[in-house]
């Protein structure tokens, strides 16, 4: 299922983007500790491409997609 | 040393987007089709479950459903494969500054400078293959050659998402085989013609005397001799020198039949302001506005004239059409569509000479006034705003027809000549 969520991110000097929070539609956060990994897929499951963000979230890793401009997960 | 092309063709196009981008879709037989009530409901485009019913693009889609009852029908979205198409060809420039489009969905990328032999060309293919799948969800079928007429033969070959090779030492064996039809430029026409003479592969076409095809087809003969043989020397263009656009238009079935001078103005009026919409939006403006009517009878026809001025201002773009519609038409018959084209285009940026005699200052006011309205439809909608005029007819008015216009497919020989893409063996 394509989830399209809020973001909350810093974009630096460089004007380069970085995740830190995911709030979901019923208002709960998850907090980003630590992106692996930045490129260019297609989900399937979801049904959508953009830039895949690999986000450590707790203690699983999650895809978080950019789909200029918005955001969504394959939950 | 040979050149290395690769003809990479995105398989069954606008049914794989709408079906990456929906996978409730997935399952079932999926068609793109036009809308039916609109009186353009035939199939654009099918998915592999589709084809094995036996939907054929271009037939109607009463007809696709008598095929196929559970055939589930969407409506196509130029916009998204605009954007996918873009996409491709962004992956596609990271191995070489040639890559040439033809349609949408279709390109030639040129390798020759980053690969040294053909082999290189077929791994190199794999790795856009899969790049293509992981990164945009769609397949893409690709032909590697020395030419880009076999290399186009060579993506049709196996589909989809696979890579064939129609290399200098193999294509006896696997392009010669195929009916001479799989050839770019043999049409019906040609086909029917060749066969009389025995002609039927491209095995056939390439083992006949040049001469005696000269004689039946002209030039077209020995280009068709040519390209069965290997030798097409058309260069792959860089991806620099093609101006996306050269012309804008935007053509309309209307759902109902046009009468009287009214209903043809109302139309004229709506096209023209969705193509002067988008000579903005490419930073164009038109120097010639361009009319084409078909009737309910299906005959056509076409009349041009220049604009006074180089002009993006949808007032002075209708008003040539409609010139050019009363001095060309006399209502013999009802009309059932119309196109609006602005073609000879320079970019807005081009210095322009000014008349002494037309009101600049009216003519820089209307410019303003419909970028106005373009950013209002932007931010609110297209039927956030409109002229009066739509609301007269509102089963025309209110068409949106920017989202809607088509698509054309280019000519492989646009800038080329038959006797120039002739090549020998080396």
């Amino acid at each position: 299922m394509k989830t399209y969520v809020a973001v909350e991110l810093t974009i630096d000097e460089a004007g380069i983007m970085h995740p830190h929070r995911i709030v979901w539609e019923d208002g709960r956060k998850f907090e980003i500790t630590s992106v692996s990994d930045v490129r260019r897929a297609a989900s399937l499951k979801a049904g959508g491409c953009g830039m895949r963000y690999t986000c450590r979230i707790g203690r699983r890793d999650a895809y978080l997609y950019y789909e200029d401009p918005k955001w969504f997960v394959d939950a | 040393m040979g050149r290395r092309i690769l003809h990479a063709d995105f398989n069954s196009f606008y049914a794989s987007v709408a079906c990456f981008l929906d996978p409730a879709l997935r399952p079932h037989p999926v068609a793109v089709a036009g809308a039916p009530e609109a009186r353009h409901g035939i199939i654009l485009a099918k998915n592999e479950l589709a084809k094995k019913f036996g939907v054929t693009t271009g037939e109607a889609v009463w007809q696709a459903k008598k095929k196929c009852p559970l055939l589930v029908t969407v409506k196509p979205e130029f916009e998204t494969y605009q954007k996918f198409s873009a996409l491709g060809r962004e992956l596609y420039g990271e191995y070489s500054d040639r890559v040439e489009a033809f349609g949408l969905d279709e390109n030639w990328i040129d390798v020759s400078g980053t690969t040294e032999t053909i082999e290189d060309a077929r791994r190199l293919a794999e790795t856009i293959r899969r790049r293509v799948l992981d990164e945009l969800g769609i397949t893409v079928s690709i032909g590697v050659a020395d030419n880009k007429v076999f290399s186009k033969l060579g993506s049709d070959i196996k589909k989809p998402n696979a890579v064939t090779v129609v290399s200098p030492d193999n294509f006896k064996e696997v392009a010669w085989p195929l009916p001479a039809r799989d050839l770019l430029y043999v049409g019906r026409a040609t086909q029917k013609k060749l066969a009389r003479y025995g002609i039927f592969t491209i095995g056939d076409l390439a083992n006949a005397s040049a001469a005696f095809l000269k004689a039946q087809l002209g030039k077209c003969g020995l280009m068709l001799h040519a390209f069965a043989n290997g030798l097409d020397v058309a260069p792959v263009l860089h991806t620099i020198d093609q101006s996306p656009v050269k012309s804008v238009g935007n053509g309309i079935t209307t759902p109902r039949d046009l009468v009287n001078d009214a209903d043809v103005y109302l139309t004229i009026c709506m096209l023209a302001e969705s193509v002067a919409a988008r000579l903005r939006e490419h930073g164009m403006r038109a120097r010639t506005a361009q009319l084409g009517v078909r009737d309910t009878d299906l005959s056509t026809f076409v009349r041009q004239a220049r604009l006074d001025r180089p002009s993006n201002i949808t007032s002075e773009i209708s008003r040539a059409c409609m010139q050019l519609f009363t001095a060309g038409y006399t209502w013999q018959t009802p009309i059932r569509s119309l196109t609006v084209t602005a073609a000879d285009l320079v970019p807005n940026a081009d210095p322009e000479q000014l008349t002494l005699f037309d009101d600049e200052a009216a003519r820089s006011r209307a410019e303003a006034a419909e970028q106005a309205v373009d950013d209002i439809r932007r931010r609110f909608g297209y039927r956030a705003i409109g002229r009066a005029i739509f609301l007269k007819d509102t089963d025309i008015g209110l068409l949106a027809p920017k989202e809607d216009h088509t698509i054309h497919p280019v000519g492989y020989l646009q800038n080329n000549t038959m006797d120039s893409v002739i090549g020998g063996r080396a």
